[in-house]
């Protein structure tokens, strides 16, 4: 059992962030050599510079006419997403960690700071969960995979502020903690995550369409 | 006993949709292995990895909801919305691997032919700016390959495929259309010709079918105009005249794909500059993004110039002069396919202000426009579906209303007969136009003479 944990806090940690890199770079290849072999001529199409147009307009908050519509979900959206990934990487304990691996180190959140950030991402999740509940249109397409997606993020912020506080099982949240986020990272190659990589292609296909083809703004 | 009531709430729902005899004879034909067969050949073969990641990528968040008329004229039922109705078609036939019920084929084929205007206002409010028009395209290829297209619709694929137009439009009976709408403006202009086959000319001019079959006079109107700009050029006498695409709309790639090499084949062999479209949307979508691709050519092997661009042209140069400003109050209908699908909206603005005295926006507007509810094939499903479609477009009606405006300006044969619908459907006491209309009436007529 020992050894399994020295497993999972140890080598399984970089295997997951090897998995989450490399399995992102995978599907991009994939994807494009899927495009060269069945869809080649969106090549025609495409164009960088109206790709980076769409894409930049719509990482504009509330530059978007229809972000303006929804200006709640967006608002909630668009810090949900930057904590996402600001709270973990500038997180002490994250640092210290790959300080000690690595030998390198940058500017850390107060921890104060980082409680409040971590509060927020979880109140972030429990918004999408009432908005899958209670907004018909949005409760028509959700399914039982969509609540997994929320709780594959919420488990490793939520074993993470328990742990950090000491509140109570401190070891096995910590441990917790580390399995939440590997399983996390896994998965996100692997499922609707990886929109993070995939989105902006698909902006950037659209951009072009737009943009080259139709004269027309997508925003 | 849970399947009875199933099997009861389905049939429920279907008997409020329409349906029209050529979707249930087709229906009737089907055997589950051809379902799942068609339907997983095309999910297989004929997408690639953009269909991939469009489903892979949605995260069902709902926010294309907001795009859709249909969804805002429907009181916000899911079930109209973008994504609801991918759920409702392609998911489902992902899910079970194409072995779909028959029940679920007659609601997949209403959906995508009468509840979406494939007019990609969605693409707009998905973050992702997934197609989700494309999608609705596919369920139709499908619909197409298994011969459960609507009745209406298919006729007039039936006639292109037969006669390369979409209203059974004789060879003879077009040329003498022509020749009569000639001769009628030849007693008010003095030598204006509707020029036919004339090779080398510097323009093609190109409409669809429905002009000749029970519009003539906006031939007649473009002659004069084409005449008082003193313009060289042509109409075709032969097949490939007609520009209107109904295959495009019905997944019938191939023939759509013979309409339009038809009507390249048609400019290159009058050897023009360029092609000038009348003020229609599909066929412009057709012959400017859609039938080029199809037959491999990245762009169109030729200009295609729409009528309202070609107007801008004319009114700019100078070679057309507005004796008068039109007085009436107007706004101005923004078609998907010529403003969201050519960027033309700004054009559209400055011609209309150029005709007009006072030209009052709709909200919203330009790219934003709501679509007219008729356009992708809708309003060419028929009369089966016409009180759906009444229903199904009230926020255009709303939309209309709040101008306040007495003529309303649509530059879209498929907008114009929808819009004209909702019109009468709402009691709106407005007037569809063309802007050819309002040009007709407000431009200096003089009579040209060659060598002017």
């Amino acid at each position: 059992m020992n050894a399994f944990i020295d497993f999972i806090m140890g080598p399984m940690v970089w295997i997951a962030f090897l998995i989450f890199i490399f399995g992102l770079i995978l599907k991009i290849v994939l994807i494009i050599k899927d495009v060269n072999a069945r869809e080649p001529y969106i090549y025609s199409y495409m164009t960088l510079k109206h790709s980076l147009r769409s894409i930049a307009a719509w990482s504009i908050p509330f530059f978007p006419k229809s972000t303006r519509q929804s200006p709640v979900f967006y608002g909630v959206s668009y810090i949900f997403h930057l904590l996402l990934f600001l709270v973990p990487i500038f997180l002490t304990s994250h640092i210290v960690l790959v300080n000690e691996a690595f030998q390198v180190s940058w500017i850390a959140l107060d921890d104060s700071i980082a409680d409040i950030l971590t509060i927020m991402v979880g109140l972030g999740l429990v918004f999408f969960i009432i908005r899958r509940i209670m907004v018909p249109e949005v409760k028509y397409l959700t399914s039982c995979k969509d609540y997994l997606l929320i709780l594959i993020v919420a488990l490793p912020f939520i074993t993470g502020f328990i742990a950090y506080h000491q509140f109570f099982l401190y070891r096995p949240m910590v441990i917790a903690h580390v399995i939440s986020g590997e399983i996390m990272l896994i998965y996100i190659p692997f499922s609707k995550f990886s929109h993070m990589i995939v989105a902006p292609l698909t902006r950037a296909y659209m951009g072009s369409e737009f943009g080259n083809v139709r004269h027309a703004k997508d925003w | 006993m849970s399947n009875e009531t199933k099997t009861m709430d389905e049939s429920a729902i279907v008997k409020k949709k329409n349906t029209d005899e050529a979707v249930e004879s087709g229906l009737a034909k089907l055997t589950q292995e051809r379902i799942k067969n068609t339907i997983n050949q095309v999910l297989q073969s004929e997408t690639g990895p953009r269909f991939k990641a469009y489903v892979e990528t949605c995260m069902h968040c709902g926010l294309c909801a907001d795009a859709c008329l249909y969804f805002l004229s429907n009181d916000r039922d899911p079930s109209y919305s973008p994504a609801g109705k991918v759920k409702q078609t392609i998911w489902e036939m992902l899910e079970k691997k194409g072995e779909v019920s028959i029940e679920f084929l007659r609601r997949a084929v209403h959906i995508a032919h009468t509840e979406c205007n494939v007019c990609k206002r969605c693409s707009m409010y998905c973050p992702f700016g997934i197609d989700i028009a494309y999608l609705m395209l596919l369920v139709r290829r499908i619909c197409h390959k298994l011969e459960i297209t609507p009745l209406y619709i298919q006729d007039t694929v039936n006639s292109h495929s037969a006669t390369m137009n979409q209203m059974w439009v004789k060879e003879d009976e077009w040329i003498d259309t022509l020749q009569w709408q000639e001769e009628d403006a030849r007693e008010e202009f003095e030598n204006l010709r509707i020029p036919l086959d004339k090779a080398g000319a510097d323009i093609m001019y190109s409409v669809i079918a429905p002009e000749p079959k029970f519009q003539a006079g906006l031939i007649y109107q473009m002659a004069t105009i084409m005449h008082a700009a003193g313009v060289n050029w042509t109409m075709p006498s032969t097949p490939g005249w007609d520009n209107s695409n109904m295959a495009m709309f019905t997944g019938d790639n191939e023939i759509s794909g013979r309409i339009a090499r038809a009507f390249y084949e048609t400019a290159a062999r009058l050897k023009v500059k360029r092609v000038v479209m009348g003020e229609c949307g599909h066929a412009f979508r057709s012959t400017y993004d859609v039938g080029n691709r199809w037959i491999g050519w990245a762009m169109p092997p030729f200009e295609v110039v729409h009528a309202l661009e070609f107007y801008h042209e004319l009114l700019t140069s100078g070679r057309i002069k507005i004796a008068q400003k039109y007085k009436k109050t107007v706004t101005l209908h923004d078609p998907c396919n010529v403003s969201r699908g050519r960027g033309l909206h700004e054009m559209a603005r400055e011609v209309t202000n150029m005709l007009c005295d006072s030209f009052i926006e709709m909200t919203p507007n330009r790219e934003h426009n709501y679509c007219c509810g008729a356009g992708g094939g809708v309003i060419n499903c028929g009369p089966p579906y016409k009180g759906e479609r009444m229903v199904n477009n009230r926020v255009k009606a709303e939309q209309l209303k709040a101008t306040g405006a007495e003529v309303l300006i649509a530059p879209c044969h498929n907008c114009h007969s929808g819009l004209e619908d909702i019109i009468h459907h709402y009691n709106l006491n407005m007037e569809v136009k063309f802007l050819g209309d309002i040009i007709f009436e407000t431009m200096e007529k003089k009579i040209y003479q060659s060598g002017d």
